[in-house]
């Protein structure tokens, strides 16, 4: 239990009763059940507040010949903008150019942000925004990457990733298979909508609360469209209603949006989307088009591979490359490839740009490298669990010649075998496998179907940069710590994860422990929380500065001879003595050096790794299926805190499932999405989790230096989702061989690979 | 004529009494909790009824005590909460589910969470010895993007452990709410009309023949919400006594329009267990708790679960006006897509179905993206009458395959007079490609809904002559 003062002394405490690794609530949990946690919708509106309206583009690709807003100017409405209005710059792009605020001459996508409106209700504000005059000339659009690829129509340039000699390798190969699958996007579908209230202050000054993953990021942009400097731009997130990567970069519009409509009307301006605009507005998981070709042995050991994406990126670079790069760096998974080469394309379609969504691309590598493993055990007859074997790297602490990636990355950590060897036999996979055998012989429409598939997921913003982070703790007189860091909560529990380390580094019960709203205006140039990388960057610089002032209470104790006062106490006396009670942390990731330019290097500080078996049941008349089981063993280093590191595997695996089952975008013929609401588009709800679901963590601490030797967890467990999505292909080969699937496997697409 | 003054709507919020006269008809619960009262534990998820972040319990006098429902408050119009009592999350004071969903992780971003404590106290209110199929059930309608629902499941299972009274309600000043006449509301330049009686509602529809006829809002509140529809008058049925009955009659089951899903469905559940699954897939409980089958039908949707199963179950529908009833088939009453043939004045009084014959063969099956809450790609019903294995009569009706709810002629003409047998299931099957051009849209390519619907035959023929497995994937393993 928690301590809830420091009476047992100082420096003993430390050691006597950590909470890392208890299993401590979310900070915010009796707030969440009682309905008072504070999102930024609740947060009482200031005097005088607006809501604005965004006005869409109706077209997936028109030049605008001329918009009037006259019209718009009715009662109640206090401020109109358009692209000619921005003070600043017109874009909101992440890293590249070309996300405008607002369209200007051109809008390149059907849900485009072309102007909004202010008003004193947001019904007021819609009516009004509707009684603009938009003319526009439609103009040809591109809507799938295959008509990009002809048209050569990129985002940014082909980019390859290369081991060994891929053509040799399959030149000399006994058995040869090509094929293809397309992989569908995802809607994040976070619970909380985008919202941003903007409050204008003295001088010119700007106040945002954001639903946002990235405050520094919202700050900047804010600045740059008001043409302010940083400094007068303030950033608040106390939490989210979810964001998966929803809410990296895309929150920065509408954020931008109430801060140009509180400029100019003077008062402050919320933007709240409805679900709808949401959907339609935001980026989403790129959807992909991968091919592949490969070359094998009888035992099914890979002896050249090569690999294509065709990424749809949407109209605009976003996040894109770095996500398509992921997307390439995980084309192994947990597989020697020897000679490979795998080669992606970033498309620009007239869609909305993609971005960001746990795993960053991550998923659609690995998705397609365990299709690929699958066909090659299904063309030599073989359990798709021995190929699996038989191409693993080699295991941590017996590195041979396997284990180098196809970007020259060293895999020291692979515990994927003994990942491998309790799951057989916790989940009891090789009886069950017989049981599904005999169970489909005598079964004529109902077939059963498993897969055992694995995940290895490198940890690290790709980008070197961004593996930085600061905090701030303030340790007040009469005992209590105030915390602040750059990462923000949406939901996965870093702030008590982070409190946790700030707590055992004083000796103090959590209890003492207050984590504040994220704030660009406590810790600086964040970067986002994304990349599963929020302890271990945020922990590990809130452990920096508590050390800090640590230290200075140490020595000061030392030096007055009183080394066991209670921490209240001691400070107060700290205090009494100005000894300084507050510091700032510090921290980056040691180790990784990537070239981008020579695809050579470490991106990754270490890999996290899982493994699951699902088993599901399908109906072949009808396309329908259920998960019977799953069983799931992930490594999370040593757990900060295992319900909570419990809670992202479950709830990662159900919304990996999500993507590779029922959620199913839809356009039509003019690039205008029809799924954007909960009616049309299907997440999983609470029947659609498998009957039986057992998750258990693999006892093993991380071997490189990580805040208490744990690991990353946000987002390698979505991808043990792939292990149903197998597990449904395996069902149908019971009635068709060699059965194709792709992504998402609604019950059409079951049926369709079904009837071949 | 009638001659209702307009009123305050009067309704007891928590623990306190409002009466409100100042905001549109069209103000739904959600806004007016979040916007007048400030209540923000309320969440808006969807503003369509799909997510249940919204979920707040509705509490209604009968006879001596309160029936308590879970419903969506982001699709209710404020003017039916009149004489009821609306009870948020901010009543509830760390009651066992609240206590064991922090026990079991059940929350992470919180954003959902209030929903499903609602949701689930609710359930364990009016169902203390909640099963697993009810906890399920009760949540069906709630979405949560974060946990995986494990933790919320296990907090229901823990919860119902407790014996807790979880909802009342201040029943003298309920029953003083009750009003004995037509309710009238006005503000905002639109009106509502909540009659008592079938006389009344005749009346005043009489009156206003424009006027949008409100039954459970599941749909025209998304009009509201969703396509920002000024819907001028509003006449709600919900309050019309003898619209809320089910009776057993000579003809059949007797179903008054404004009786909701969840009232009608342990009585249409009786016919057959596939009814049952059916049912219970449609919409959600908050869904169920406020649709009603005279609604659904009313509302020709074409790709409404209630008709296809009534249709083959030969369900006629009584129209009334002040003029007087008449009773005609439900499939004539579907004219085209979402035209029905409702005259001016008229309104749907009661659907009755014939009671089963003994020798009636009948299944009814959805096919959907997802098992719960979810629109049908296609949704398929099946009656046979047999003497011997010879089908004497075949009713067969879809939903999703046409413009309209509609029955499967050819496919019907190609079993009647033959041997039940899989020759015969195998040329209907060819048969049923004559009936039906289904589209292709988000829920469905044609291609799939033919084969489906064909395949949803052979299904029925399968389940109707003995196989041996089970049949379904849904509830593979259970008893």
């Amino acid at each position: 239990m928690a301590k809830l003062d420091g009476a047992a002394g100082f420096i003993a405490m430390t050691k006597a009763d950590p909470v890392t690794g208890q299993s401590l609530a979310h900070d915010s949990a009796v707030l969440h059940v009682t309905g008072t946690a504070t999102y930024t919708d609740d947060i009482p509106e200031p005097a005088g507040c607006l809501r604005a309206y965004i006005l869409k583009s109706p077209h997936a690709h028109a030049r605008i010949k001329k918009i009037d807003v006259s019209a718009c100017y009715r009662p109640g409405v206090h401020a109109v903008m358009t692209a000619a209005d921005i003070p600043g710059v017109n874009d909101v792009a992440p890293v590249f150019s070309g996300d405008p605020v607002f369209a200007d001459k051109e809008v390149f996508y059907a849900g485009q942000s072309v102007l909004a409106v202010a008003a004193e209700t947001v019904e007021m504000a819609r009516m009004a925004a509707q009684k603009a005059v938009v003319s526009y000339e439609e103009l040809p659009a591109i809507l799938d990457v295959h008509t990009a690829l002809r048209e050569k129509s990129f985002v940014g340039d082909p980019y390859t990733m290369q081991i060994g000699d891929s053509a040799a390798g399959m030149a000399k190969s006994r058995h040869r298979l090509s094929g293809g699958m397309n992989i569908g996007g995802q809607d994040h579908f976070y619970l909380e909508g985008q919202v941003a209230l903007a409050t204008p202050l003295e001088n010119g000054e700007m106040h945002c609360w954001s639903s946002t993953q990235h405050p520094s990021e919202v700050q900047h942009l804010i600045a740059k469209v008001l043409n302010i400097p940083d400094h007068a731009v303030t950033v608040d997130v106390r939490r989210m209603g979810g964001a998966f990567g929803g809410k990296e970069s895309q929150a920065s519009l509408f954020a931008c949006v109430a801060a140009l409509l509180a400029r100019k009307s003077g008062r402050p301006v919320k933007v709240r989307l409805d679900r709808d605009d949401d959907m339609i507005m935001t980026g989403k998981r790129h959807d992909f088009h991968a091919a592949y070709k490969v070359g094998f042995d009888d035992r099914g050991l890979i002896g050249g591979l090569e690999i294509t994406h065709a990424v749809n990126c949407g109209f605009s670079a976003d996040l894109s490359n770095a996500i398509a790069d992921r997307a390439m760096f995980h084309s192994d998974n947990t597989y020697y490839l020897g000679n490979a080469t795998i080669t992606s394309y970033r498309c620009k379609t007239h869609k909305v740009s993609n971005t960001a969504f746990r795993g960053f691309g991550g998923p659609q590598g690995m998705l397609v490298i365990e299709y690929i493993i699958d066909e090659i055990a299904r063309a030599l007859g073989k359990d798709p669990l021995e190929v699996r074997k038989v191409n693993l790297y080699d295991a941590k602490g017996k590195l041979g010649q396997r284990c180098t990636t196809h970007y020259h990355m060293t895999v020291e950590d692979n515990i994927t075998q003994e990942l491998f060897a309790q799951l057989e036999k916790t989940g009891d996979y090789h009886r069950r496998m017989q049981e599904i055998k005999k169970f489909n012989a005598e079964s004529k429409i109902l077939k059963k179907g498993m897969a055992l598939t694995p995940v290895k997921f490198g940890i690290s913003f790709t980008l070197t940069m961004l593996n930085q982070a600061g905090a701030l703790v303030h340790v007040y007189k009469d005992g209590s710590v105030q915390l602040n860091h750059g990462g923000t909560e949406m939901g996965q529990g870093l702030h008590i994860k982070v409190a946790h380390a700030v707590a055992d580094e004083f000796g103090i019960g959590i209890d003492r422990v207050k984590i504040t709203a994220t704030s660009t205006g406590k810790v600086p140039n964040t970067s986002a929380t994304a990349a599963s990388s929020g302890s271990d960057l945020n922990g590990k610089a809130a452990q920096a500065a508590a050390r800090t002032v640590k230290d200075r209470l140490t020595a000061f104790a030392a030096s007055i001879g009183k080394e066991n006062l209670p921490f209240k106490e001691l400070v107060q006396l700290a205090y009494a003595n100005r000894i300084s009670l507050s510091s700032t942390g510090f921290y980056k990731t040691p180790k990784i050096d990537w070239d981008r330019q020579a695809a050579r290097g470490r991106p990754f500080f270490y890999f996290s790794y899982g493994a699951a078996i699902s088993e599901v049941i399908v109906d072949t008349l009808t396309g329908e299926y259920t998960i019977l089981r799953s069983d799931i063993l992930h490594d999370v280093g040593r757990s900060l805190n295992p319900a909570i590191d419990i809670g992202q595997i479950e709830g990662g695996f159900v919304q990996g499932v999500g993507w590779l089952t029922s959620e199913e975008l839809w356009w039509n013929d003019k690039g205008i999405l029809k799924t954007h609401a909960p009616s049309t588009y299907k997440i999983p709800t609470g029947r659609d989790i498998p009957k039986d679901f057992r998750v258990a963590l693999f006892d093993e601490e991380n071997q490189e230096d990580t805040l208490y030797r744990s690991k990353a967890v946000g987002e390698p467990p979505l991808m043990l989702g792939i292990s149903v999505f197998l597990a449904i292909k395996d069902a149908v080969a019971a009635v068709k061989k060699n059965p194709r699937l792709n992504a998402p496997a609604t019950p059409e697409e079951v049926l369709k690979a079904v009837m071949g | 004529m009638f001659s209702a003054m307009p009123d305050a709507i009067k309704f007891m919020l928590n623990n306190e009494l409002r009466e409100v006269s100042h905001l549109p008809p069209t103000t739904t619960i959600l806004q007016y909790l979040r916007l007048q009262e400030r209540l923000t534990g309320t969440k808006e998820g969807c503003a369509e009824g799909d997510c249940g972040a919204c979920t707040v319990i509705i509490g209604e006098l009968a006879g001596e005590g309160v029936r308590y429902q879970a419903v969506n408050a982001c699709i209710v119009f404020l003017p039916t909460l009149d004489g009821r009592h609306v009870i948020t999350v901010e009543h509830l004071q760390m009651n066992p589910v609240q206590k064991a969903m922090v026990a079991c992780h059940g929350s992470q971003c919180g954003f959902c969470t209030p929903g499903f404590i609602m949701s689930l106290t609710n359930l364990l209110h009016n169902e203390p010895a909640a099963t697993d199929e009810h906890i399920q059930d009760a949540i069906a309608g709630n979405l949560c993007r974060c946990t995986g629902y494990r933790p919320i499941l296990d907090a229901a299972r823990m919860a119902r452990k407790a014996s807790a009274r979880y909802l009342s309600s201040d029943i003298t000043t309920l029953k003083a709410l009750q009003r004995k006449n037509m309710f009238s509301y006005a503000a905002g330049g639109g009106k509502f009309f909540s009659p008592r009686t079938v006389e009344e509602l005749a009346e005043v529809l009489g009156q206003y023949p424009a006027a949008t006829l409100l039954a459970g809002g599941t749909d025209v509140g998304l009009w509201v919400t969703k396509h920002y529809q000024a819907l001028e008058t509003i006449i709600y049925t919900g309050n019309v006594a003898s619209l809320q009955q089910v009776r057993e009659t000579p003809a059949g089951l007797e179903i008054g329009a404004a009786v909701s899903y969840s009232t009608a469905f342990d009585r249409l559940a009786a016919y057959d267990e596939s009814l049952e699954e059916l049912l219970r897939r449609l919409g959600s409980t908050q869904v169920r708790n406020l649709g009603t089958l005279g609604g659904n039908i009313a509302n020709g949707s074409p790709i409404g679960d209630g008709m296809p199963p009534l249709i083959a179950l030969s369900a006629a529908i009584v129209l009334r006006s002040k003029t007087g009833a008449r009773t005609l088939p439900l499939e004539d009453f579907y004219l085209d897509y979402k035209k029905q043939d409702r005259k001016s004045g008229e309104f749907v009084e009661k659907i009755i179905v014939p009671a089963k014959p003994p020798d009636m063969l009948f299944k009814t099956y959805k096919v959907s993206k997802r098992f719960d809450q979810d629109i049908s790609a296609v949704c398929g019903a099946f009656a046979l009458t047999l003497k011997g294995d010879v089908i004497m009569a075949a009713r067969i009706a879809f939903g999703g395959m046409a413009a309209t709810p509609k029955r499967a002629a050819k496919t019907e003409a190609a079993l009647q007079g033959k041997t039940w047998s899989e020759a015969t299931v195998r040329q209907a099957m060819a048969a049923m490609s004559l009936d039906f051009s289904p589209v292709s849209d988000m829920r469905a390519s044609a291609g799939y809904r033919a084969m489906a619907a064909a395949n949803l035959l052979y299904r029925f023929y399968l389940e109707t002559t003995g196989a041996k497995t089970g049949m379904r994937v849904y509830n593979y393993g259970q008893a």
